[in-house]
């Protein structure tokens, strides 16, 4: 007789699911979109690490000299440069170490050189590739090369490429660039506890007080979101520059330095930090309060007890994605820094300053490390933020209390009167004919077409870009979001994809336009072509504010039930014809929601496109950042508010399509 | 129908024979010049030579060097017309330039032109460093006007000078490579460290110290001239000081690009870029230009200013930059966050 018992059977055939056109169709979007972030994320961040690593050095042992007697006769003696360094200390080894424009003299290794004496030198590179100067002509190859004392004097060597982490040694051994790291950090942590605290009082007032005009407090803290981050710093010079008209607040402290930069970094995260936390105090159990109240908890020790531990994750999120705001913020602490180095000045002071590349992306290396830090603990917490609101739970309503409400009220007025007021005197620095001489009103400062920065074309451009952003972006992150939401199987490919969605938060704007550089302007790149135009730029604002959108699209698409995919595929339908028929409609107010976003960062950003517009592309926020930078601080204010004013129109518009829509597709939501 | 298939037909032959004839040479120039410069320097241009189209690739003098260096290995542009000369020296020390000899370069001032011969660079025209003074202001601080470089380290200045960061301007670097060819190494950099504490900030542009200068924010900004007459010229309440001592100053120039493919045509552009002709045209703009003779004097403009500028050693410039930058920053740039 035969055993049957399980153990003793043969292995069945392992049943794999028959990849149906559809999962296909699917797999091959979802590697698409992958291969699009690979290309624009994850080889330009390669390439610049490895640009990190590439060095610069003297290599003594490849250069030989002849000194002729005082005659000018050759007795025949080579002599290495390595040994005479070795013999009379000219040079340490850490004077070998240069950049990529590095010379280093060579006198300094005849300690008898004088260029009055008659004696001749000659010397010649031992290898083909070295290279030296002579005066400033170029000298390749081996062959000897016969000079007087008095061109001696005018040789130099170049150096040549290596690999290494010198250029990290270099980096921490120089106070000047090191400093930043402690500055950066000092400015974001300071920053951060003022805005968070700030924030945290503001949302509680909308949230947990009777307070009037919610809506427009509401609407007032989330002004400086349509703005770019420089602008605040523009006011600040008006209000406290030596011409300032608040100067004497300051009490002869200089606002160009930390004070600057953490009222200006105030002002652009505070919309951030507000969201979130009201988000966190928007919803809670009053079952709480009752307790609290029944066991004659005072209200402060209420506030600690239940208020902040209820809000704690959103207080931590706020917190680094405020930290980690401030400290990839490039726009700010370059108008208004003063001597004040921070960590993403010095990367663009090392490119476009010192065209010191590699300097540059070691410092992009070091600013990514408290980046992707600040990320990983904000995406942590997160993770573990659990529903706090059962289905038992009482919401909260907050119970008018005239002082209370009187007391917010005028909180909520400061902070209200600190944002119109830095916009306000942003606009007005922008009408006046020569501040502060002549105080007359003129339109004088929006004749942008006479300053340096790109004129009225720039403002054009940034409005195509924004366009072009959303446009492209949403329908790339959403159809991306919906594939890797959607399908069925293919998990790894689909935690992979995940993983390079995340990724972009990590990386500040700064890395990645250096990176970009670097990626797209090798001429054996076969995307070289994209390199000045402006597709390259829709690229990288698209790739820069890819995580925000696709976690927009991620929530909207799992508010769907699954069901929905298997009803089409028993009815036999293609999944395109469910995602344009049923999807797309369904999620419109968030796909809407994505387009905004992305227009409004793309007419915002320097960071990332600093380093890749062209004279054909420039834009309208570097356009400022480049008239500030002239000394033409007014039009650089004017530019601004154009870019807010523009920003408001979009954010008008997209309330009224908004509500079209809601009311075509979203009908069924309603009973 | 055949008749007009024929002239249909002997119409493109005409359009493919006219094309041949009007054969146009293209060249691609990379430049520094200011942008509303360039149509009027390219119309200029093809007066005399119609044949040739210039494609223009502009940015600031440091992208477009940065531009060039990275381009050594392949290089696209054919000519460079309106480049900082010691950037210009820096690709010479690439050996990325051609060597040539333009016609009529003997009249131009042997100082604005490359030493070697033939020369791997021909000059334009200067700008030259000056200091901004904004009169209304000075007076309030109770300030008298600086007259030499000297003048500016005296501590009735504190905090009331502002200059570029030579790391980040070409106007910076060639105040900083001017006083130390002026006054020697060792007091040069004496000098410096006197100004230093003086300095109120270190600005990323040139421009910027004259313009908030003439805005009042800080009442001495050391700068260009050309940007101090322009701020004047807009009614700002400024004094353009040149100091006794001589100023520094650097130039635009002209050079070919070793390796282009219409090296006539190149030569043609380098050759009209020393004629009078060429020489009017940067006047209008800059004060003192390569041909002795040649310049009209520009608005609100300082007097002395050509005597003023100093012997410059521009091989010394390149060759030492990355060195002085180096010792500059280590010196001035991590040291003043502690103010």
């Amino acid at each position: 007789m035969t055993d049957t018992s399980p153990t003793q059977m043969p292995a069945g055939p392992v049943i794999k699911g028959k990849l149906s056109r559809d999962d296909v169709l699917m797999r091959g979007g979802m590697i698409v979109i992958a291969l699009y972030l690979i290309v624009t994320l994850v080889m330009p961040l390669y390439v610049m690490f490895s640009k990190s690593l590439s060095t610069y050095t003297f290599q003594l042992s490849q250069y030989e000299f002849q000194v002729s007697d005082e005659d000018g006769t050759f007795d025949g003696t080579i002599l290495n440069a390595a040994d005479l360094n070795a013999q009379v200390q000219a040079y340490e080894p850490s004077d070998l170490n240069a950049g990529s424009d590095g010379r280093l003299a060579v006198t300094p290794l005849f300690p008898e050189f004088s260029f009055r004496s008659p004696v001749r030198y000659q010397l010649r590179n031992t290898v083909a590739d070295g290279r030296f100067l002579v005066g400033s002509t170029l000298t390749e190859g081996t062959e000897w090369v016969e000079l007087d004392s008095n061109t001696f004097r005018r040789v130099q060597l170049r150096p040549v490429q290596a690999r290494g982490i010198d250029n990290f040694v270099n980096y921490f051994s120089t106070p000047a660039l090191s400093n930043s790291i402690k500055n950066s950090l000092m400015i974001a942590v300071f920053s951060t506890i003022v805005t968070v605290a700030l924030a945290f009082g503001f949302a509680y007032a909308l949230n947990r007080t009777c307070m009037r005009f919610k809506g427009a407090f509401r609407l007032i803290a989330m002004m400086p979101i349509l703005v770019p981050s420089l602008l605040p710093g523009i006011a600040l010079v008006y209000l406290f520059g030596n011409q300032g008209m608040l100067k004497e607040l300051l009490f002869g402290a200089s606002i160009y330095g930390p004070i600057g930069i953490v009222v200006g970094s105030v002002f652009f995260t505070f919309p951030h930090a507000f969201l979130i936390i009201s988000t966190a105090l928007a919803i809670s159990d009053a079952r709480l309060y009752e307790a609290a109240t029944t066991l004659r908890a005072s209200p402060w020790r209420t506030f600690w007890t239940v208020t902040i531990p209820g809000a704690r994750y959103g207080l931590i999120s706020a917190a680094f994605v405020v930290f980690n705001l401030v400290i990839t913020d490039f726009g700010l602490p370059k108008v208004i820094g003063g001597q004040f180095n921070v960590l993403a000045v010095d990367i663009y002071k090392q490119v476009i300053g010192q065209q010191n590349f590699e300097m540059g992306a070691v410092v992009s290396v070091v600013l990514v490390v408290p980046a992707i830090f600040a990320f990983a603990i904000d995406r942590l917490v997160q993770s573990k933020q659990v529903a706090s609101l059962s289905a038992r739970s009482v919401p909260y309503q907050p119970s008018p209390n005239k002082n209370v409400d009187r007391a917010f009220f005028g909180y909520c007025t400061l902070i209200a009167v600190f944002i119109v007021g830095i916009l306000a005197v942003c606009q007005f620095a922008a009408l006046i004919k020569f501040w502060p001489y002549d105080l007359s009103l003129s339109l004088k400062n929006y004749q942008f077409n006479k300053m340096d920065g790109g004129g009225w074309t720039a403002y054009y451009n940034s409005i195509k870009l924004g366009l072009l952003t959303a446009v492209i972006g949403t329908a790339v992150v959403f159809f991306g979001a919906y594939l890797v939401e959607k399908s069925g199987g293919f998990k790894t490919g689909r935690a992979i994809f995940q993983m390079f969605a995340m990724l972009p938060m990590a990386i500040p704007g700064m890395v990645l336009g250096l990176a970009y550089i670097f990626f797209f302007n090798n001429p054996d790149n076969p995307l070289n072509g994209i390199y000045g135009t402006m597709a390259i730029l829709v690229i990288c604002t698209v790739t820069h504010f890819y995580t925000v959108s696709h976690l927009t699209a991620v929530t909207a698409l799992k508010q769907m039930d699954g069901e929905f995919e298997s009803v089409s595929a028993s009815l036999k339908q293609p999944t395109m014809k469910l995602f344009t028929r049923v999807t797309v409609p369904v999620c419109m107010p968030s796909i809407l929601d994505i387009s905004i976003y992305l227009f409004v960062n793309a007419m915002t950003t320097v960071s990332a496109v600093v380093f890749l517009y062209s004279p054909t592309t420039a834009l309208a926020s570097i356009a400022v950042l480049n008239m500030d930078d002239a000394g033409d601080i007014a039009p650089a204010a004017a530019m601004g508010m154009m870019i807010f004013y523009t920003n408001a129109g979009a954010r008008i518009i997209h309330m009224i399509l908004s509500r079209g829509v809601l009311k075509r597709t979203q009908a069924w939501r309603a009973r | 129908m055949n008749f007009k298939f024929t002239s249909i037909a002997s119409a493109m032959t005409g359009l493919l024979l006219a094309t041949t004839a009007l054969a146009q040479t293209e060249l691609t120039v990379y430049t520094a010049v200011e942008a509303e410069d360039l149509e009027r320097y390219a119309a200029k241009f093809n007066e005399v030579n119609p044949d040739i189209t210039i494609n223009w690739v502009r940015d600031s003098t440091g992208v477009v060097t940065a531009k060039l260096l990275a381009e050594r290995d392949n290089p696209q542009a054919d000519v460079v017309w309106g480049l900082a000369a010691t950037s210009l020296l820096l690709l010479k020390s690439e050996g990325m330039l051609e060597p040539y000899a333009p016609a009529g370069v003997d009249k131009l001032d042997s100082k604005f032109v490359d030493k070697d011969t033939p020369p791997a660079w021909v000059g334009m025209d200067a700008w030259v460093a000056s200091v901004c003074y904004n009169t209304i202001e000075g007076e309030k601080l109770g300030l008298k006007a600086p007259t030499s470089w000297k003048d500016l380290t005296d501590p009735m200045y504190e905090g009331h000078v502002i200059m570029p960061n030579p790391n980040s301007s070409g106007t910076g670097f060639l105040d900083v490579s001017s006083w130390l060819q002026m006054f020697g190494e060792e007091d040069g950099w004496n000098y410096m460290d006197a100004l230093h504490t003086n300095i109120a900030r270190y600005t990323h542009s040139g421009s910027a110290p004259c313009k908030l200068a003439a805005s009042g924010e800080i009442p001495i900004g050391i700068s260009f001239a050309f940007r101090g007459a322009k701020s004047k010229a807009e009614g700002a309440p400024i004094d353009i000081i040149v100091p006794t001592e001589g100023v520094g100053w650097d130039m635009e120039a002209t050079a070919i690009v070793a390796g282009t493919d219409s090296l006539e045509a190149a030569q043609k552009l380098v050759d009209f870029s020393v004629t009078k002709e060429a020489m009017e045209m940067y006047n209008v703009g800059y004060a003192v230009v390569a041909m002795p003779g040649v310049a009209q004097p520009v608005e609100y403009f300082p007097e002395g200013l050509l005597d003023a500028m100093i012997d410059n050693d521009f091989e010394f410039a390149a060759n030492n930059r990355a060195r002085i930058l180096e010792e500059w920053q280590s010196r001035y740039d991590g040291k003043s966050d502690a103010k």
